[in-house]
């Protein structure tokens, strides 16, 4: 049954795209809905049969190449059987709500078909029991964000990201080849379950290990828009809203987390490997955020955020911080799927994204304030959102960690003033959205989207309040605490209540900032500027780094192409068109020589021979 | 009909398209649609007798089989012999539906189009008969049958400078032959066997000292149709000039007779001659693989790009080629296959948005997708497959090499590294290169806005259009979805051709 998951998903396309792209384009949406509903069904089943110790399997063999079996296979743990559950959960949810925000949109049927392939990619990532599986699921994952992200092809903007996108998650992707193709060579196999058994059999060397571990990392970097293959995220939002929404929450950028989670086993035995994830982690979590607070387009500022608490997981996970990592995976999904379709909400009402063009929206659309300030909320990290529960669990890891390599006491430092970050740039985003009074006059005329999108927020927000109390409590369908139900190796508790109260202290105390610097306008960001220019001409500039690899991309790549296009036909081609012009030329010498005069020609005979015998003379000695 | 098919498919399919030829010189010229309709006539049985030779190919066994023989000239070795195993059968396959949906492809081609089917079908026999042939002689002389049409093809119907790309194609690849003719011939005389059968050939014995000169004048000879670097040349030129079915098949099917000879003559009857010159075949196919995917990237006509892209694929195949083992070589010959469909798909588009858009200047186009999304479909598709993407041909073809040049010749050293799993790691690298000037070309030509005066009319493909385009495309992603299809077929062949 497992297996239907991600097909039910997949046959929705094959559906959508077969009779549902044109005229009956009204019942696109309606065709994904049941596949989602009936693959959301399936996940709750198998929540409550995954298998504590080990994993369930079932295998299909797709292709056969000498020794190495390549198969198609599902798997059952914990992790996956979660992972199943939030995944069709918020791909339903933002398909509920898309039919309100893509209605009237030309595309509409090409939407929900490319949304499909879009949920059945990401599932078959999250199903899969071997390598070989996730990296083909995984390409199928980029391949939608990009025709999702590139959805209104006609607009420059949006064909440019489409490609960047891709192109960037690429460049981590060779990484996760070349795994693949070392586990080829050195295992000869793909299975996790048989790699874990492997590993643990000592049949791996530690350069090995530490190797692969970092290869694979490579590839979760781009997929999860860690530094410094960060940069297509933020222009990723030039999809339709509800897009990304799904990017930024349960697909695409969740693949890349999940990857280091299910490769867990190999990171763990990589001191070296985990070092660099969680380091990468952490400088992403607080470079990200201070972009973010410097950011003017709410969608840009929930796409800083992303990457900067995709951040918090990687250091959750090189911490060795499992169970936190997944934990803040899953309570992230919800409250970032909503923080998204809230601005999809503001944006399908005023048709503006500026936060400085916005204001006093709470007033005329008091749901989606509402349910914007529970997804800030649960994003900053205030008792008793999801996000306290998952972000202080990771911040505890770290801290942990930091007994035995104080590396990691930084590494909390900078966890700790992300979090400071992250509440400030939440509230900023929301007072100037939806408090004071409308500065431009769509503003002032907003009305709330219709109930097919407030609804699902309505639901979204009830998560992102109870859904890190709750699983924290108690997997439904399962009844064990999270931390019980997901675990790799031996649950550690380590919960310090003394963090619990820094935490929220520091999301508070970022709270309070922005209520002084935007709301009661006590604070001065323009004196801060003042201050400290070179701080807001870097973040305001993304640090460079979208400017470092934009040149790198037109003057290296680009300019170096069209070098290589001189060169091959300069060099190569040049060559060949020489021999042939050396043939021209001596035909032209050596026509004079067939000039029709006997004589000349008994002369060269005569000389020809004489020459002959005066060698044959000086060769043989005859 | 049912015997004939049954004792002489191989024929039938060299034979066919012949056949269909010599009826169109009888055509009296104004009856284009009869011209049309029986090209598209003579080339459908080769699809026939392709799938019945896939379908009927005795897997237990293995080896060559619907073999034919019919001496001709006994007295020193040269008879009529055909014959397919596993690795040729997808070759004959790919020239079947490429030569078809070219047909289609070509059908608003208006100029002495009499003459056009004539040569086209003359050409593809030669194809067909490379293929099957199990005799050098026959291999060699159908080999001419199909390089010397194109001359002509491309010197009478081509566009732009036509002349001197056919001239240059042509002169380039009869000096492959010349080297191919020696190797040849040095093969018959060292055998000793006095015989042209390839079978006969493969068994005797030669010394590690002719199998090393030997082989080098196979690679070079057969190397030069495969586009092998720096040798390669001839073929963006060649491509871009030519009409869009020549292009079709010449790079979708010809520059496969290369690698085919290479596989077929180089490593079946030499293999310590690769086996020492490994090396030097891996670095040119990875130089061809990087170098060709980067000068692609600098291209801006749409016809350069794809024959680039094509330098750049073959290079695959050649990878896989000197890896040797059974997974690469695996890998190689589908990489054949997915890379004769893709290309060919993608010069039957190229051809299309040029006939309607007037322009293959690439910065010149942008927003076609609006006017014709059947088209950006296609070529999306097709762009996919060349950048390897899962779920297409082109990724199981590029992994299979990858798999197999990653832990091919590990005795072959470059300081602690072994050489090819450097390859590996190169062509992997080169994917991205692949993907970015595909993706780049993609945008510029049907993303964004159109430009309504410069184009004001552009519509999608018509009738026989679809049937070029839409073949090639369900192709790739049946392939790429169902890759054992064609892997455990060549998977056999592979495994007796290594023994």
């Amino acid at each position: 049954m497992l297996w239907l998951i991600p097909i039910l998903p997949a046959i929705a396309f094959l559906v959508i795209s077969a009779f549902f792209v044109n005229r009956l384009r009204r019942i696109a949406p309606y065709v994904l809905i049941l596949a989602l509903i009936l693959s959301l069904i399936i996940s709750f089943s198998a929540l409550s049969k995954a298998p504590l110790q080990g994993a369930e399997e079932q295998s299909l063999l797709w292709l056969h190449a000498d020794d190495l079996r390549l198969e198609v296979g599902t798997l059952l743990d914990p992790l996956s059987a979660i992972m199943l559950v939030v995944v069709c959960f918020v791909s339903l949810v933002v398909q509920i709500y898309s039919i309100g925000y893509m209605a009237g949109d030309e595309g509409y049927g090409r939407y929900f078909a490319f949304m499909s392939l879009f949920s059945a990619a990401m599932l078959g990532v999250v199903i899969s029991n071997n390598l070989l599986q996730t990296y083909v699921c995984w390409e199928l994952v980029g391949l939608c964000s990009y025709l999702l992200i590139g959805f209104w092809y006609r607009r420059p903007s949006a064909a440019a990201a489409a490609k960047k996108a891709f192109v960037v998650t690429r460049f981590g992707d060779v990484g996760f080849l070349v795994a693949v193709l070392a586990f080829s060579l050195v295992a000869k196999e793909f299975n996790f379950g048989a790699l874990q058994h492997r590993l643990a059999a000592g049949d791996f060397t530690a350069a090995f290990i530490t190797a692969v571990s970092l290869l694979i990392f490579c590839g979760a970097v781009g997929k999860s828009a860690q530094f410094p293959l960060h940069i297509w995220l933020p222009d990723a939002m030039e999809g339709p809203t509800p897009v990304s929404a799904l990017i930024h929450a349960a697909t695409m950028v969740a693949a890349g987390v999940y990857l280091v989670a299910r490769t867990f086993f190999l990171f763990a035995a990589s001191p070296v490997a985990l070092i660099v994830v969680a380091c990468i982690g952490a400088f992403t979590a607080l470079f990200a955020a201070s972009i973010a607070v410097a950011a003017n387009d709410i969608k840009r500022v929930l796409a800083y955020s992303t990457i900067s608490q995709l951040g918090y997981m990687m250091l959750g996970l090189g911490a060795l911080g499992y169970t936190a990592a997944v934990f803040h995976l899953t309570t992230h999904a919800f409250f970032k799927a909503l923080l998204f379709l809230t601005a999809g909400s503001v944006i399908h009402a005023i048709g503006k994204q500026d936060m400085w063009e916005l204001g006093g929206l709470a007033k005329k659309m008091p749901i989606t304030a509402l349910t914007c300030l529970a997804g800030a909320l649960a994003l900053a990290g205030i008792f008793p959102f999801a996000g306290f529960w998952s972000k202080d669990e990771i911040l505890a890891s770290a801290w942990l960690r930091g007994a035995e390599s104080p590396l990691y006491y930084l590494l909390f430092a900078m966890g700790l003033a992300a979090a400071f970050l992250t509440a400030f740039y939440m509230f900023r985003m929301w007072i100037l959205c939806f408090t004071g009074t409308p500065r431009t006059k769509e503003a002032a005329h907003a009305h709330e989207s219709p109930w097919v999108m407030t609804v699902p927020l309505a639901v979204l927000a009830l998560l992102a309040l109870v859904s890190g109390f709750w699983l924290k409590q108690t997997v439904p369908g399962n009844g064990l605490p999270f931390a019980e139900f997901v675990h790799a190796g031996p649950a550690h508790h380590g919960e310090a209540v003394w963090l619990m109260f820094l935490s929220t202290l520091v999301a508070a105390a970022g709270i309070v900032t922005a209520y002084f610097t935007y709301y009661r306008a006590k604070v001065s960001a323009a004196a801060f500027h003042s201050s400290f220019p070179w701080v807001r001409n870097g973040m305001k500039s993304k640090w460079w780094v979208d400017a470092a690899w934009e040149s790198f991309a037109t003057r290296v790549v680009i300019a170096g192409s069209s070098v290589a296009a001189w060169f091959d036909r300069h060099v190569p081609d040049g060559m060949v068109n020489g021999v042939a012009w050396l043939c021209g030329q001596a035909g032209l010498k050596l026509r004079p020589a067939q000039s029709g005069q006997v004589q000349l020609y008994a002369l060269v005979a005569f000389i020809g021979i004489i020459l002959f015998v005066i060698l044959l003379r000086l060769t043989t000695g005859w | 009909m049912d015997n004939i098919l049954a004792s002489h498919p191989l024929s039938i399919t060299i034979l066919s398209p012949l056949l269909a030829g010599l009826i169109i010189m009888l055509i009296p010229r104004e009856r284009l649609f009869a011209v049309r309709a029986i090209s598209a006539l003579g080339t459908a049985p080769t699809l026939l007798t392709s799938l019945y030779i896939y379908l009927n190919y005795d897997r237990s066994i293995g080896g060559m089989q619907f073999q034919e023989s019919l001496p001709w000239v006994e007295s020193i070795g040269i008879s009529y012999q055909l014959g397919v195993d596993g690795i040729s059968i997808p070759l004959v396959m790919l020239t079947a539906v490429v030569i078809f949906t070219g047909v289609f492809a070509s059908w608003t081609i208006t100029n002495r189009t009499k003459e056009f089917y004539c040569l086209l079908l003359l050409l593809v026999s030669g194809v067909f008969g490379v293929f099957v042939s199990s005799n050098l002689f026959f291999f060699f002389l159908f080999y001419e049958l199909a390089v010397l049409p194109m001359y002509l093809l491309i010197g009478i119907w081509g566009t732009g400078a036509k002349e001197y790309s056919a001239m240059k194609l042509t002169l380039y690849l009869l000096a492959g032959s010349a080297f191919m003719l020696v190797g040849i011939f040095a093969l018959y005389f060292y055998s000793g066997e006095n015989t042209f059968n390839l079978q006969a050939l493969t068994s005797a014995a030669y010394s590690p000292r002719f199998q090393k000169t030997c082989f080098f004048f196979f690679y070079i000879g057969f190397g030069i149709l495969a586009g092998i670097w720096p040798l390669h040349t001839w073929s963006p030129d060649g491509h871009a000039s030519a009409p869009t079915a020549v292009s079709m098949l010449h790079a979708g099917v010809l520059m496969k007779l290369g690698a085919y000879g290479v596989l077929r003559v180089g490593i079946g009857i030499l293999p310590e001659g690769l086996q020492f010159w490994a090396p030097l075949v891996g670095i040119i196919a990875a130089i061809n693989i990087v170098y060709g995917a980067y000068v692609a990237m600098g291209q801006r006509d749409l016809k350069y790009v794809i024959a680039y892209s094509s330098v750049s694929h073959m290079g695959v195949v050649m990878l896989g080629c000197a890896a040797f083992n059974s997974v690469s070589i695996n890998g190689a010959v589908f990489q054949m296959v997915s890379h004769g469909i893709m290309t060919a798909l993608f010069f039957a588009l190229v051809g299309l948005v040029y006939e309607k858009a007037h322009t293959r200047n690439i910065p010149a186009m942008g927003g076609f997708a609006r006017r014709m999304p059947g088209i950006a479909i296609c070529f999306t598709i097709g762009g996919l497959a060349s950048f390897g993407l899962p779920g297409t041909s082109g990724f199981i073809a590029e992994l299979m090499v990858l798999l197999g040049t990653f832990r091919a010749h590990p005795e072959m050293l470059l300081g602690q590294v072994p050489l090819f799993m450097l390859f590996a790691i190169a062509a992997a690298t080169a994917i991205v290169i692949t993907a970015t000037y595909v993706l780049r070309l993609l945008q510029q030509v049907f993303h964004g806005p159109v430009d309504e005066k410069q184009y004001p009319d552009l519509p999608d493909a018509k009738t026989t259009e679809w049937v070029a385009i839409t073949v090639n495309a369900a192709f790739l992603i049946i392939l790429g979805v169902m890759p054992r299809l064609l892997t455990d077929l060549i998977g056999i062949s592979v495994g007796q051709f290594l023994r």
